[in-house]
């Protein structure tokens, strides 16, 4: 199993015949991902490296039978893309778009709760279940199949320490990127449940960064419930407050949200921290004793 | 973005919040005649971007013109918290009865707005929550509704008993509610309301800061932007598309992604070194970005050795590795530079780095920092 995605999911590509949205839809297709079909108003009836391009997410959904999104279009329109694509009955929405207004996402998220749909993001990298598939924007090349759940903060930082872990021969089930932005839709902790049902995960690891207390939150979560090992990584020790760190979410404010606060937490919560990238996969395998 | 307490005012009473006027002033000579012209007590405030002014010596009272002079003098240059003062607002003074807080944040967890208010203002909020929470009313509100005005007659009921004040702190509310959401904020404070001793309320103070994210939507906000405050090179990197921060150290980092630019930056810290800086160069393939952040890093006369950090995915390798030529051949940098790329067209990346002179190629992220804390300690390159 995996979490959210498998072999079995459709992906429209939302703002297709833009510069991310064409190169992304072309690699995840061509990592096997089925990707049914795209978007953008205005060039309806174009195709895409053999995907067609329709005008609206319901006409792509109705002929498709599309039933995850992937959204590329620019900040302004995301919010509407989001709405768009949920009110089309789509359950997954991933949005990789980055600078996106924080008050329009709360609104957003509120009405995607509604739903009984999930997006992930905004600012996100997206997901990818190695072998089976790719929604998102992440080398693939570095993923092998394995009984490994990652969620991350993070893009880059993701592909650094899955890198890590697919060089020591751990393999993953399932890496998500929930985002780097202050209000998100997915939550570590919705991850982690997920990661909690998936029999497939066997332990997790979990890359944070400062700002927030979504790691504090989930380190109580990963005590009292979760019952598989983890293994955190925390970026920004060194990050000073009250700026933002590349991430509209990485902001040490009111002397809360630090790096050391958080790995605090985990430590007391009993999740082992890494403290170089490449402890990540030899503190893995000790907690699954491989 | 944060922004100045005049100019906070001036949106706040944009949106029906009576605010206590002045004028902003950048001498004590102005400061004086400002006073004259407002006869009376004023209260003369540094404007920075920093909190805590009263504590720092930013906000003085003064009876006279010449009280006023000597103040804004006082006050002119000060350093608050790394800030240096460059211009004062200069207000009259108010007859003060009571001091309330009013503030609305951006709560994360919810992913909601979340507006607290509290009977006792002019002080810090997190004391109050901390030590007297139950002086402390929070109430969440949704964005595309705004504040219900029941729900602002609530929350003013939590700090004022009395019907008239209780009427016109819940018609405040509803107005700072509409002027968070209205400017996409992500904070915005009265600290303190005051009612006055004719019973009549004004902010007396007023906080603000923008949601960088939504400025594209209201370019007249972003044209409040003060370049008093910012760092040259750091709004150069913005303008630019890349997010730079200046820190003490003095081993250049160029790393593409924000989590793993941090990380980076900690690594550096963990070997032994000082990172000169966060700076992510984006997800995008473009060279130039390369060329900008290059300039950028070895302008700063600290920096000794310059270490890139890339794990290429949308950004491609060779592109990094063609910026930094380019970079080089516009200008020539006599720092070491220690270099990592992983991730996509690594190989094509690594060919084209054998013809750049002075470039050290390492194979991982802590093999590539290690090195270059390693040639920091050895002197590092000879600045030009």
């Amino acid at each position: 199993m995996s979490i959210l995605i498998d072999k079995s999911t459709k992906v429209v590509v939302q703002g297709i015949t833009g510069r991310d949205g064409s190169f992304h839809a072309k690699a995840m297709k061509a990592y096997g991902t089925h990707v049914v079909a795209g978007v953008t108003p205005g060039k309806g009836g174009q195709s895409l490296d053999g995907i067609p391009v329709f005008e609206t997410v319901r006409e792509a959904v109705e002929q498709t039978g599309a039933n995850a999104s992937g959204i590329f279009v620019p900040p302004g329109f995301a919010p509407d893309a989001v709405r768009e694509a949920i009110d089309a009955g789509i359950k997954l929405v991933v949005v990789v778009t980055e600078g996106v207004p924080a008050l329009e996402m709360c609104a957003v998220h509120e009405e995607v709760r509604a739903k009984g749909a999930r997006v992930v993001g905004p600012n996100s990298p997206g997901l990818i279940s190695p072998g089976k598939c790719k929604l998102g924007i992440m080398p693939a090349e570095i993923h092998r199949p394995g009984p490994v759940g990652v969620v991350s903060r993070s893009g880059t930082l993701t592909y650094e320490m899955v890198d890590q872990l697919t060089k020591s021969g751990l393999g993953q089930t399932t890496c998500l990127g929930i985002g780097g932005d202050p209000v998100i839709g997915t939550t570590f902790m919705d991850a982690l449940m997920m990661f909690k049902d998936d029999p497939e995960t066997k332990g997790v690891v979990l890359l944070g960064e400062i700002g927030g207390t979504a790691e504090e939150e989930a380190a109580v979560y990963i005590k009292e419930k979760l019952g598989k090992p983890v293994v955190a990584f925390i970026a920004g020790q060194t990050a000073p407050p009250g700026r933002r760190m590349g991430h509209a979410g990485a902001i040490i404010s009111g002397g809360s949200g630090t790096a050391a606060e958080k790995i605090k937490a985990l430590e007391t919560a009993g999740i082992r921290v890494a403290r170089l990238p490449s402890e990540i996969g030899p503190l893995m395998k000790k907690a699954l004793r491989i | 973005m944060n922004l100045h307490e005049y100019q906070a005012k001036e949106i706040f009473s944009k949106f029906g919040i009576t605010v206590k006027g002045g004028e902003l002033v950048r001498s004590p000579e102005e400061a004086a005649a400002a006073a004259e012209r407002m006869g009376g007590m004023v209260v003369v405030k540094a404007q920075v971007h920093s909190g805590g002014r009263g504590k720092a010596g930013g906000i003085k009272l003064a009876k006279t013109p010449k009280e006023a002079r000597a103040a804004a003098a006082a006050i002119l240059g000060l350093d608050i918290r790394g800030h240096e003062v460059k211009k004062v607002f200069v207000t009259p003074a108010a007859d003060i009865d009571h001091e309330y807080y009013l503030g609305i944040v951006l709560d994360r967890a919810k992913g909601l707005p979340l507006i607290m208010v509290s009977r006792e203002g002019g002080v810090d909020i997190e004391t109050v929550a901390k030590e007297r929470p139950d002086q402390l009313k929070k109430f969440h509100f949704h964005p595309s509704v705004g504040l219900r005005s029941y729900d602002a007659r609530w929350l003013a009921g939590g700090i004022e008993s009395d019907p008239a004040g209780r009427k016109s702190i819940a018609a405040i509310l509803t107005k700072l509610a509409k002027c968070y959401v209205d400017c996409d904020a992500s904070l915005t404070e009265i600290n303190p309301l005051v009612r006055l001793k004719d019973g009549s309320f004004l902010a007396l103070d007023a906080k603000m800061t923008l949601d960088d994210s939504g400025l594209f939507k209201h370019p007249d906000l972003a044209e409040l932007r003060d370049m008093d405050e910012e760092d040259k090179d750091e709004d150069r990197a913005r303008r630019d598309g890349l997010s730079f921060i200046r820190l003490e150290g003095n081993i250049g980092c160029i790393v593409n992604g924000a989590g793993l630019a941090m990380a980076t930056m900690d690594l550096v810290k963990h070997f032994g070194g000082e990172p000169a800086n966060f700076l992510d160069i984006g997800g995008s393939s473009n060279p130039d970005k390369v060329v900008t952040a290059l300039d950028i890093i070895t302008k700063d006369p600290s920096v000794k050795v310059i270490l890139f950090n890339i794990f290429g995915g949308i950004t491609r390798c060779d592109d990094v590795a063609k910026g930094l030529a380019k970079a080089l051949e516009i200008k020539p940098v006599a720092l070491p530079i220690v270099i990592r790329l992983t991730g996509t067209n690594e190989a094509e990346a690594r060919e084209f780095l054998k013809k750049v002179s002075g470039v050290e190629a390492q194979g991982t992220m802590e093999d590539a920092v290690r090195r270059a804390v390693e040639l920091t300690n050895a002197g590092g390159g000879a600045q030009r």
